[in-house]
């Protein structure tokens, strides 16, 4: 049965929407800067080796716990290159905005904006506004692409995992998709359930400062870590091994999955990373991480292993000592019975 | 609350006694519930068990046994402008003959997803001038959710929501499958929520008539291990009884009351399962007397003429006679992201959670 | 066909309960559970409590679990 609509699971970050840029764009886009397929694109000009990523927001509730819509917009793209390896320097911001929208809903976004970005050491430095009839858009979405330098002495990419590597953390996850839910099916979340929208460039400079030697980073957005570690296994085309027992899940993000039938495996996350490292440097990551804002839950979630399952590359040993094959997210996950 | 030391020392002793008691006789365990396919999947179970206790899943995904029919009845449904469909997100991608909801929605139909069916009643509300229809599926653990909110809908003057019915019952199940000869099962493990609701005494057949050693279990990792435990020591011991696992949510005696609100709504009926066909008794139908809430008989409609998919083996999957993986389309033509049976699209279909979760052995 | 958690009714008006699990509340009606009172424990299946929870039940079934480390490593 192949699709002859776009459903929403296209946009979900998981196997479709891999599909869809496999069948799709990639087969009229094809040059091999895309083909790396990393988060963003690596490139040279003239000696100056460069990162180069785009997104589009269109979260919603716009304000959530935690941020809105432009922090994201700011955050997720500094991310995005800095998971290259690089530091963000220039942002550009387009945005589609509903007629109607309130402008002081504007301002406040792009107050968030600019806060974000300052943080982040970053300028936004050109961008685009168009309006569309009411109804056309369901009030704003933003694009924002984004350029970094590539750090000397680094190689990031998510060919480069190999067996005798730790794969670490930062943290709790599912805490973004928590805080964006909160006002559906009725849940009421606890005042501690905050999106973790943050820039990760601050600490990915100290990391590949002091360890240049980091192979992957990637941070898991949509699609949840499940989904990102089968991309790196793949691309990498190793095995990975995870300890269900060292993953954090708060218990208030595993309540909500629990009444919801999600798995927080896959849920999304907005300021966290992945660090493949050889176990040589683990120490030093972590003493790095634990110091810093943004890593102060980190810990070594998982290894990667030498010979993979031949049904799947990624293995979770569970609590009581069996592994469970994760695979790509395929589908949304909605609220069910079963 | 159990320490992970202390979750992994329990899991020890039962992996431990389930391989002494299990010997190399060959021993095939079913577990009737869908949420334990996904449970025994996530926990990894099939890991620690020796190779000669084989786990298979029966018919307990009320998705997976729902007849290709219903699902072209709600699809024709949504294509009615004046009907908003709200349902469990498990039948969103579920394959009809030539459709699917999910396939409808992105065409424009008014699918609404749920976590509760009183979520109909204030769509009804708000929207007084379309037929809200809630797609009631799913067996004694849920159907007295949805007997519950008709009432609620006859107590509040809701005119405008109705239910579309493919409520299935467990112990008929159980029933066609001990009898049927090429289905060959040593024990059993049992749905500890819907016991919830039924209580112990519908099960008591399966070792008064049939002898067939029966747990009622519990859903976290050491439930299941402990209830696959009990069960190999009965195997063992060539003891049949009725146990029960999960008493802290089973209660022997039930849910009177929701027993109760299910029997006033609803009745008995002959019921089709897909794979093992009709089944008497094994339904239910909402009764006349409530018959203004029964979509079928009170919103006329169009059904297209069902068609089955060739090749698709979900039946014998179903009744645990062939693994997912003998079915020719398995990983195939057949895939999450692209179901042709519901095996394959319910999170809980045994084939979804075999090619999702791996066959169950890590080979590394 | 069976999700549903424990959760610890809160709060109680005519039959709708706030229950709450990990800190995560929501209303669930207990139309089919209406002998329940607040600081029950609960299964919530959907939007509804299915059945009380037999707390003394719950502690044998740990102490249970807890017990079988003296039978470790025989």
């Amino acid at each position: 049965m192949s699709h002859e609509r776009i459903q929403m699971a296209h946009g979900n970050g998981g196997k479709l929407s891999h599909d869809l840029v496999k069948n799709i764009m990639w087969p009229a886009f094809s040059n091999d800067i895309l083909g790396a397929m990393n988060d963003g694109a690596q490139f040279t000009i003239n000696g100056a080796r460069l990162a180069f990523s785009t997104d589009s927001y269109v979260v919603k509730p716009l304000f959530f716990p935690g941020g809105d819509i432009g922090k994201l917009a700011v955050c997720g793209t500094v991310n995005d290159v800095a998971m290259n390896g690089a530091l963000p320097l220039y942002l550009s911001a387009g945005f589609v905005l509903e007629e109607g929208f309130p402008m002081d809903s504007l301002k406040r976004i792009v107050a968030s904006m600019q806060q974000a970005a300052a943080e982040a050491g970053v300028y936004i430095v050109t961008g685009d506004t168009k309006v569309v009839e009411k109804g056309a858009v369901d009030g704003i979405y933003i694009n924002t692409a984004g350029i970094g330098q590539i750090m000397d002495g680094v190689q990031i990419a998510g060919q480069n995992a190999r067996p005798g590597q730790d794969i670490i953390l930062n943290g709790y996850l599912g805490e973004h998709a928590l805080a964006v839910m909160s006002e559906r099916h009725g849940l009421e979340f606890p005042q501690t359930v905050v999106s973790d929208c943050a820039p990760l460039n601050g600490l990915v400079a100290e990391l590949l400062t002091a360890v240049p030697q980091i192979a992957v980073l990637r941070d898991p957005t949509r699609g949840g870590l499940a989904t990102t570690l089968n991309e790196i296994a793949s691309q990498s085309q190793v095995g990975i091994m995870l300890d269900e027992s060292s993953i954090p899940v708060s218990p208030a993000v595993q309540a909500a999955c629990d009444i919801l039938g999600f798995d927080p495996l896959y849920l999304a996350n907005e300021g966290k990373m992945i660090i493949f490292v050889d176990k040589e440097y683990t120490k030093e990551v972590l003493s790095i991480m634990l110091c810093h804002t943004y890593g102060r839950e980190s810990r070594v979630i998982g290894e990667v292993v030498s010979k993979p399952s031949p049904l799947g590359q990624v293995g979770l040993r569970t609590r009581i000592g069996g592994v469970r094959l994760l695979d790509m997210l395929v589908s949304d996950q909605l609220p069910r019975i079963c | 609350m159990l320490t992970n030391e202390e979750v992994k020392t329990a899991a020890d002793f039962f992996t431990r006694e389930i391989g002494r008691l299990a010997g190399e006789q060959p021993i095939r365990l079913m577990e009737v519930c869908g949420t334990h396919t996904v449970a025994i999947f996530k926990a990894g179970i099939r890991q620690l068990l020796p190779k000669s206790v084989e786990l298979v899943s029966g018919p307990g995904c009320p998705v997976c046994v729902t007849p290709n029919e219903y699902l072209d009845t709600a699809i024709a449904y949504s294509k009615n402008p004046q009907v908003i469909i709200t349902t469990f997100g498990d039948m969103l991608k579920v394959p009809g003959s030539t459709s699917s909801l999910a396939a409808q929605k992105a065409e424009g139909g008014d699918i609404r997803i749920l976590y509760s069916p009183l979520e109909s009643l204030e769509i009804a509300v708000a929207n007084p001038h379309k037929k809200v229809i809630f797609l009631a599926v799913g067996f004694e653990t849920t159907a007295p959710l949805a007997a519950a909110t008709v009432l609620m809908a006859e107590k509040a003057g809701i005119k405008n929501f109705y239910v579309l019915s493919a409520h299935k019952l467990v112990p008929p199940a159980l029933r066609a499958l001990l009898m049927a000869e090429d289905i060959h099962v040593d024990g059993f493990l049992l749905p500890g929520h819907v016991s919830a609701v039924i209580g112990m005494a519908p099960y008591e057949f399966v070792v008064d008539e049939f002898q067939t050693p029966a747990v009622v279990a519990g859903f976290e990792p050491l439930d299941i291990l402990q209830s696959i435990y009990l069960l190999v020591k009965q195997i063992n011991e060539k003891t049949p009884k009725l146990e029960n696992q999960y008493g802290r949510v089973a209660l022997p005696a039930g849910n009177v009351v929701a027993c109760q609100t299910l029997y006033k709504v609803y009745q008995r009926a002959d019921a089709e399962w897909r794979g093992i066909g009709k089944l008497a008794g094994s339904g239910l139908a909402i009764r006349e007397q409530y018959g203004n809430f029964d979509a079928r008989t009170s919103i006329p409609v169009t059904v297209e003429a069902t068609q089955e998919h060739v090749g698709c083996r979900c039946g014998q999957v179903l009744r645990g006679t062939i693994l997912p993986t003998a079915c020719p389309l398995f990983g195939k033509s057949c895939l999450p992201e692209h179901p042709v049976g519901s095996c394959m699209v319910s999170v809980e279909g045994t084939c979804a959670a075999w090619y999702k979760y791996g066959a169950g052995r890590w080979q590394g | 066909m069976c999700l549903a958690v424990t959760g610890k009714i809160i709060a109680l008006q005519d039959m709708l309960a706030t229950v709450e699990i990990g800190g995560v509340t929501r209303k669930i009606s207990i139309m089919l559970l209406p002998e329940s009172k607040v600081g029950e424990f609960v299964l919530v299946h959907a939007g509804f409590a299915i059945q009380a929870i037999d707390e003394e039940e719950v502690r044998k079934t740990l102490e249970l679990f807890k017990e079988l480390e003296q039978y470790a490593d025989q």
